[in-house]
């Protein structure tokens, strides 16, 4: 509510902005300096960052749904109080990352309501049910170390401010990695119902946690001038080739099988995997996923049930303030 | 096939550490329903903030129950393999979530119960409890400060959260007397100095609660009469379907780790 000059300068900037300005803010890049919040920025870099920061936090508010699904049903108190807590960590992560997004200009309230009317994308992912305990072991150690991949190089992305919530968000993420895979592990080592609850897992969330890493290189719209920026570090195929190498050494040591008959080792040690259903990515995208229909009205609900309750507190805010300035003037 | 429930030789000092268990974890399981799902983001960090702190005095609890037992049962058994007769929570923490003001008020209920309650117990000669006491205490003193403020806000903000709030206020209200019971098998503990008689803490309870509920500009019922029966297990017809939730892997994968 207080960016409405930079919102509005957003469109006008590109034909405003002089050659030199954006060559200096190029060549602070180059040199591997901080852009702050109050720094020049082009009007384009502000948007493609508000656009990445702003679906990175609603990532996290809609990833409290499928795990949330599991909290009242975790099986033994130390996971339930592990679940929470995580998911918790989540709900923080959304925080800050608002924060991050709000000092290039526009309010969580405009990034949250383009979120509910289903103008602003969040991870693919968490359009996918959670059906069983081994979901959420399996969100743990795979969606949370996809995630990882791809923010620990934020954690060096040229604007200062989510460089840096970036730093906070792995350090976490890494927790919730471990705490995941030990889920995995635990069910490994169980009964023969258990391990075919892990593997079962593993089926169906394997190609929908490779196309979290984004579209092939060959068709990704964002990445020349985001590599420019030094806002993405890696592309897309090389983030997901690491996952990839990192993950199936972990699957084999939980003796689960990788639902990819054809994947194979090459001899520079990198393990190939088979074509990625890119049609399945663009249809959970275009609102087509398991879930998406159920995240968007879950979400909707909280806001509008919830509704009452923020004009209470402001409505009692507003109260104190005109009584205190009463009083003041007494 | 279908587990068994576990039997549990309900010593007073057994008793009377499961019933405070009890009511930390279905206090704690309920906040945990609204992860998620909370009027903002804020309060959804706080909601599993005070859940978590339940959560955690109800392991403490039912770990130090189980040692005092000594049949081989433990937190997890206490929790998943028991039924509801053998529950043993206030009925006041089994009511459901409603809506934003019938949670805070619950919280508010319990919260200045269960500060003053914690307070007290500092002192009590079993060590195990009295440390129990002396954590649970400083979370509960937080919960007072949240769920009151927001007791504020609401009666004292808008028409609507007004009418909420009172109507939580006047829904709960029967529940809060039980807080303040103690039966036989208590007696004897309060007698030892292990446990504190709660009856005294009520002009303390009544204070805050009154003093509060005036600042929201709201108003106590004057009925008294109140319900109780969640000590000796005579639940609501609520607890049932939190505990069918809860326990579900429990029962549906005997004996399993997870």
């Amino acid at each position: 509510m207080y960016t409405q000059a930079l919102n509005t300068s957003d469109g006008d900037d590109r034909h405003i902005e002089d050659a030199t300005r954006a060559a200096q803010f190029q060549a602070r890049i180059d040199a591997d300096e901080r852009i702050e919040p109050n720094d020049w920025m082009p009007a384009a870099y502000r948007k493609t960052l508000t656009r990445q920061i702003s679906q990175h936090a609603h990532s996290e508010i809609v990833g409290m749904l499928p795990e949330g699904n599991w909290i009242t049903r975790a099986p033994s108190l130390r996971r339930k109080a592990a679940l929470l807590a995580k998911v918790q960590d989540e709900c923080g992560h959304g925080l800050y990352l608002y924060a991050a997004a709000e000092t290039l200009g526009s309010s969580r309230e405009e990034l949250v309501d383009a979120m509910l009317a289903g103008k602003a994308k969040y991870s693919s992912i968490f359009n996918y049910p959670t059906l069983t305990w081994a979901d959420i072991g399996t969100i743990g150690w795979l969606v949370d170390g996809a995630a990882i991949m791809n923010q620990i190089p934020l954690c060096r992305c040229s604007y200062g401010p989510y460089a840096r919530a970036m730093i906070r968000v792995c350090k976490e993420e890494s927790f919730h990695q471990r705490q995941g895979f030990e889920i995995m592990l635990t069910l490994c080592r169980g009964t023969d119902e258990q391990k075919a609850m892990a593997q079962d897992a593993l089926n169906r969330w394997w190609w929908p946690v490779l196309m979290m890493f984004g579209p092939p290189d060959q068709v990704s719209q964002h990445s020349d001038t985001s590599t420019k920026w030094k806002i993405k570090r890696f592309s897309n195929d090389e983030l997901r080739q690491k996952f990839v190498d990192a993950t199936v050494p972990q699957a084999q040591f939980l003796g689960l099988t990788i639902p990819d008959p054809d994947m194979k080792q090459n001899a520079n040690g990198n393990w190939e995997y088979s074509a990625i259903d890119w049609d399945e990515f663009k249809q959970v995208l275009a609102g087509n996923g398991p879930c998406n229909r159920d995240r968007l009205a879950a979400r909707r609900k909280a806001h509008e049930d919830g509704a009452w309750v923020r004009e209470a507190a402001m409505a009692y805010a507003e109260k104190r303030r005109q009584r205190s300035a009463l009083q003041a003037a007494e | 096939m279908a587990v068994a429930n576990i039997q549990v030789s309900e010593t007073p000092l057994v008793l009377y550490t499961l019933r405070r268990a009890d009511d930390a974890l279905i206090l704690g399981h309920r906040l945990s329903e609204w992860c998620g799902h909370a009027p903002m983001l804020e309060e959804d960090m706080a909601l599993a903030n005070m859940g978590l702190d339940l959560l955690g005095q109800a392991r403490e609890l039912y770990t130090y129950a189980a040692k005092v037992e000594g049949r081989g049962n433990d937190e997890d058994k206490f929790a998943y393999l028991r039924d509801v007769r053998q529950y043993r929570n206030l009925l006041l923490l089994e009511q459901p979530n409603g809506d934003f003001a019938r949670t805070m008020v619950r919280q508010f209920f319990y919260a200045a119960f269960a500060d003053l309650y914690w307070r007290a117990m500092m002192r009590s000669t079993d060590a195990t409890l009295a440390a129990i006491a002396a954590k649970s205490e400083k979370e509960s003193a937080y919960h007072v400060r949240h769920s009151s403020e927001w007791i504020v806000r609401l009666g004292d903000g808008t028409e609507e959260s007004r009418r909420r709030a009172q109507g939580a206020i006047d829904e709960l209200w029967a529940f809060t007397g039980e807080m303040f019971e103690v039966d036989d098998s208590e007696r004897g503990l309060i007698d030892g100095g292990i446990a504190i008689d709660p009856a005294n803490l009520r002009p303390q309870w009544l204070k805050t609660v009154s003093d509060v509920v005036r600042e929201a500009t709201l108003v106590l019922p004057d009925n008294n009469w109140m319900q109780q029966g969640g000590r000796s297990g005579r639940h609501s017809e609520h607890l049932g379907h939190l505990l069918s939730e809860l326990q579900s892997m429990q029962r549906t994968f005997p004996g399993a780790t997870w």
